[in-house]
C-alpha cells in the first residue's frame, strides 16, 4: 500500500493499534482501504461501522466518520445510517462471533433487505478479544477455552448463509489472498445491495497457539493449502466426491442484481 | 390556524413527532404501541422520511441511533418487553450522546404480562435500566393533548441535551380518544452543531458538545467505550472515565429544575396528590367532585430528572399521596426528598386505574 493511501485514510494519531503481532486484521483493513480508495470515494461521504471484537476496532483507525457500536448490532446501526442518508457509503467491519452468534438475526435480515452496504467479516474462527473462546465458526475438533475437548458443534458457513438470505454479492478469501480479496471488496463496493465478503484471518494469539499453528506463517500456510476454489468444490460436489477434511471454498459465491434498499434513486 | 381533532393517544404521539420534524422511525410492532409504527409507516414516506420495520427491538433502537448520527430526528416506539430488549443500546445512546426519542406505551409486566392492559411498571427501568451510571429524561402525558405536545417536546430535549428521551406513556393514554388542538407549528430547538476547531466530545459550560453529523466533514469516531474529547477510546484511565460519566450525568441532572414541567393545584393544601400519567385524571375528577382547596395536586409531566423542588411548592403539606400503576416506584423517589412529611403510596396493578372513590377515601383517612 502506497504511503499516499495510508496517509489519506488512516488516523495516524491513533497509533499504535491494539491488534496482536501477526494478526490478520491489518491485512484485511489494508485490502479494504485500497479498495475504497480505488473507488475514489470522498472520505467525508464514507462511514465505517462495526460491532464489538478485535475486527470491530478497525473503524477507530480510519479517518472517516465511524460508528463503533454494541456487540452483534453493527448491521442494525448501519441500516439506520444508510436508510436515513443513502448518499453515504457504508462499510461494516465485523468478526465471526459478532456477526454470526449474537448478530446472526441482524445478519440474515440485512442480507434479506439487501441494504446497499458492504459487510467485511474478519473470520478468525475464535473470540479473540475475550481471550479465545469458541465461536460458531470454530472448526469441529479445534481447541478454545470453552471447547477444551475440541469444538463439538458444526460451523456456520457464513458465505452460503448470506447467499441464501438474499445478498447481492458474496465472496470469501483469506488474508493470504490479498489481491483476490482486494478485488472482491472492489466488486462488493461497486455492487448495489448488500455485499458480504468473508475474509479468513489468522489469530496466532488466541487460535493458533492452542491448535498447533503457533507461528503466524503456520496459520497463513494452513489457509493457503486448505482454501479450495469454489468452482472445484462445486465440481467435486456434482461428481459426488467428498471434500477433503478441513478444506473450505474461496471465490465469488454470487453476484446478482436483486432489488436493493438504501439506494438513492 | 390551529385545528381541532378527535384522536387516539398513539395517533397524537405520531402527529407530535411529525410536527417536531421526526424523519426516521425504526421499530418492531408490540401491543399496545403498534398504532404508532403503523401510522409512521403510512405517514413518513409521504413526508420524505424513512420508516423501517426491523427484525426486533434491539435492531429498532440500533437503527434509530444510526439514523440520528446522519442528523435525522429519529424515534422508536415499543412496550415493556421491547423496552427491556433495548436497554443495552439505550446505554450506548447515553454514552455516545446520541439524541433520540423512545416511546414506551407501558403494559402490565413482568415478562409478557398484560399486553392490552395499562401499567407504569417501567418507570425505574427508563432511569436505571441500562448498566452503569447515567441520567436520562422522561416525559409522561396524562391526556391525548399532552401526548401530542410532550412527544414534540421530547425531540427538543433529546437534541438540546444529546440524550435519549423517553415518552413514558401507557395503554390508557395510548388507546384513549380525546379532543386535541393541533397547532399550526411547534417549537423546534435544533442540535447545536460542532464548530470548526472544536473536538467532537468536548463540552462547553452547558456540558453538551456540538453535534458532528455524519457526512459533514468532521470525521468523528463514535464509540460506546470510555473515550476522550476527541472520541478516541481511553478505557483504563480512571480520570477519563470519571470526567466523561460525570459530565454525561451532570449535563442533565444539574438542569433538572429548568427541565421540570408540572401543574401545581391548591398549593396551600395539607393533603397533596403527586401523580404522573393517567392517575392525574382520577385526581382531577376528585378535585372536580370536591372543590374545597383542601386537596392539593402536583402532576409531573417530566419525572426524570426528578424535580424535587416542586414538592416544596406545598409548604403546608402533611401527607403526599402517590397513586401509580405499579407497586410504588415513584413513591419511593418522592419519599427520598421528604423531611418529616408522610408519603402514602397507593399502588395499583392489574391493568385498571384507580377510581375517584378510592383516592377520596385515602384523603378522608388522612384528615
Amino acid at each position: 500500500m502506497s504511503t499516499r493511501v495510508f496517509e489519506k485514510w488512516y488516523r495516524e494519531d491513533r497509533l499504535p493499534h491494539i491488534f496482536c503481532t501477526g494478526c490478520g486484521n491489518g491485512t484485511v483493513m489494508n485490502c479494504s482501504i485500497k479498495a475504497v480508495d480505488a473507488m475514489q470515494w470522498n472520505i467525508d461521504d464514507t462511514v465505517f461501522v462495526s460491532g464489538i471484537g478485535c475486527s470491530s476496532r478497525a473503524p477507530g483507525y480510519i479517518s472517516t466518520d465511524s460508528l463503533h457500536t454494541t456487540h452483534g448490532r453493527a448491521l442494525a446501526f448501519a441500516t439506520g445510517v444508510k436508510m436515513a442518508n443513502p448518499d453515504l457509503h457504508v462499510v461494516v467491519f465485523t468478526g465471526d462471533g459478532d456477526l454470526s452468534a449474537i448478530g446472526g438475526n441482524h445478519f440474515i435480515h440485512a442480507c434479506r433487505r439487501n441494504i446497499d452496504m458492504t459487510v467485511i467479516c474478519m473470520n478468525n474462527m475464535i473470540y479473540g478479544m475475550t481471550g479465545g473462546q469458541g465461536s460458531p465458526c470454530t472448526p469441529v475438533g479445534k481447541i478454545s477455552t470453552t471447547t477444551p475437548y475440541g469444538a463439538a458443534e458444526p460451523v456456520f458457513d457464513l458465505a452460503e448463509l448470506a447467499v441464501a438470505a438474499g445478498a447481492n454479492h458474496v465472496a470469501r478469501w483469506t488474508s493470504y489472498h490479498t489481491a483476490e480479496l482486494t478485488k472482491a471488496i472492489i466488486t462488493g463496493l461497486s455492487t448495489e445491495g448488500l455485499s458480504f465478503i468473508e475474509a479468513m484471518v489468522q489469530c496466532p494469539t488466541a487460535y493458533g497457539r492452542r491448535n498447533k499453528l503457533r507461528q503466524v506463517t503456520d496459520q497463513v500456510e494452513w489457509m493457503r493449502t486448505h482454501a479450495m476454489l469454489l468452482q472445484k468444490v462445486r465440481r467435486m460436489e456434482q461428481e459426488g466426491k467428498p471434500i477433503p477434511e478441513e478444506h473450505f471454498a474461496v471465490g465469488e459465491f454470487v453476484r446478482r442484481h436483486r432489488p436493493a434498499m438504501g439506494v438513492r434513486r | 390556524m390551529s385545528k381541532i381533532e378527535f384522536m387516539q393517544g398513539n395517533t397524537a404521539c405520531c402527529e407530535g413527532a411529525l410536527a417536531a420534524g421526526c424523519s426516521f422511525f425504526g421499530g418492531y410492532p408490540i401491543t399496545p404501541s403498534t398504532e404508532i409504527a403503523e401510522l409512521m409507516a403510512l405517514r413518513l414516506p409521504k413526508a420524505g422520511g424513512t420508516f423501517i420495520q426491523m427484525e426486533d427491538e434491539i435492531a429498532g433502537i440500533g437503527s434509530v441511533i444510526g439514523a440520528s448520527w446522519t442528523g435525522a430526528r429519529s424515534m422508536t416506539a415499543t412496550s415493556g418487553p421491547g423496552f427491556s430488549l433495548m436497554m443495552e443500546n439505550i446505554g450506548y445512546a447515553v454514552m455516545t450522546e446520541t439524541p433520540c426519542v423512545i416511546v414506551n406505551i407501558q403494559r402490565g409486566g413482568p415478562s409478557t404480562g398484560q399486553p392490552t392492559m395499562s401499567a407504569q411498571g417501567d418507570m425505574m427501568q427508563c432511569r436505571f435500566g441500562s448498566h452503569g451510571d447515567m441520567a436520562t429524561i422522561a416525559v409522561v402525558p396524562s391526556t391525548v393533548q399532552e401526548m401530542y405536545e410532550l412527544t414534540a417536546k421530547a425531540f427538543n430535549l433529546a437534541d438540546r441535551f444529546r440524550v435519549p428521551t423517553f415518552v413514558m406513556s401507557d395503554e390508557t393514554i395510548g388507546h384513549m380518544r380525546e379532543r386535541v388542538i393541533i397547532p399550526d407549528s411547534v417549537d423546534i430547538v435544533p442540535r447545536k452543531p460542532l464548530l470548526e476547531g472544536e473536538l467532537p466530545f468536548q463540552a462547553g459550560e452547558d456540558g453538551v458538545p456540538g453535534f458532528a453529523k455524519f457526512g459533514s466533514g468532521h470525521r468523528v469516531h463514535v464509540t460506546g467505550l470510555t473515550h476522550d474529547e476527541r472520541g478516541y477510546p481511553d478505557t483504563t484511565n480512571p480520570e477519563t472515565h470519571e470526567k466523561l460519566v460525570l459530565r454525561l450525568y451532570n449535563k442533565v441532572e444539574s438542569k433538572r429544575h429548568e427541565i421540570a414541567d408540572y401543574d401545581a393545584v391548591n398549593t396551600d393544601a395539607e393533603t397533596v396528590f403527586v401523580t404522573y400519567g393517567p392517575c392525574a385524571r382520577t385526581v382531577r375528577q376528585v378535585l372536580h367532585d370536591h372543590p374545597d382547596e383542601e386537596i392539593g395536586h402536583l402532576n409531573l409531566r417530566i419525572v426524570w430528572p426528578f424535580p424535587e423542588d416542586t414538592l416544596k411548592l406545598f409548604p403546608n403539606a402533611k401527607t403526599f399521596i402517590v397513586p401509580e400503576l405499579n407497586l410504588g416506584q415513584m413513591a419511593r423517589e418522592v419519599a427520598r426528598h421528604m423531611s418529616g412529611q408522610k408519603v402514602l403510596s397507593m399502588p395499583k396493578i392489574g391493568g385498571l386505574i384507580h377510581t375517584p372513590a378510592e383516592l377520596y377515601a385515602a384523603v378522608e383517612a388522612e384528615r
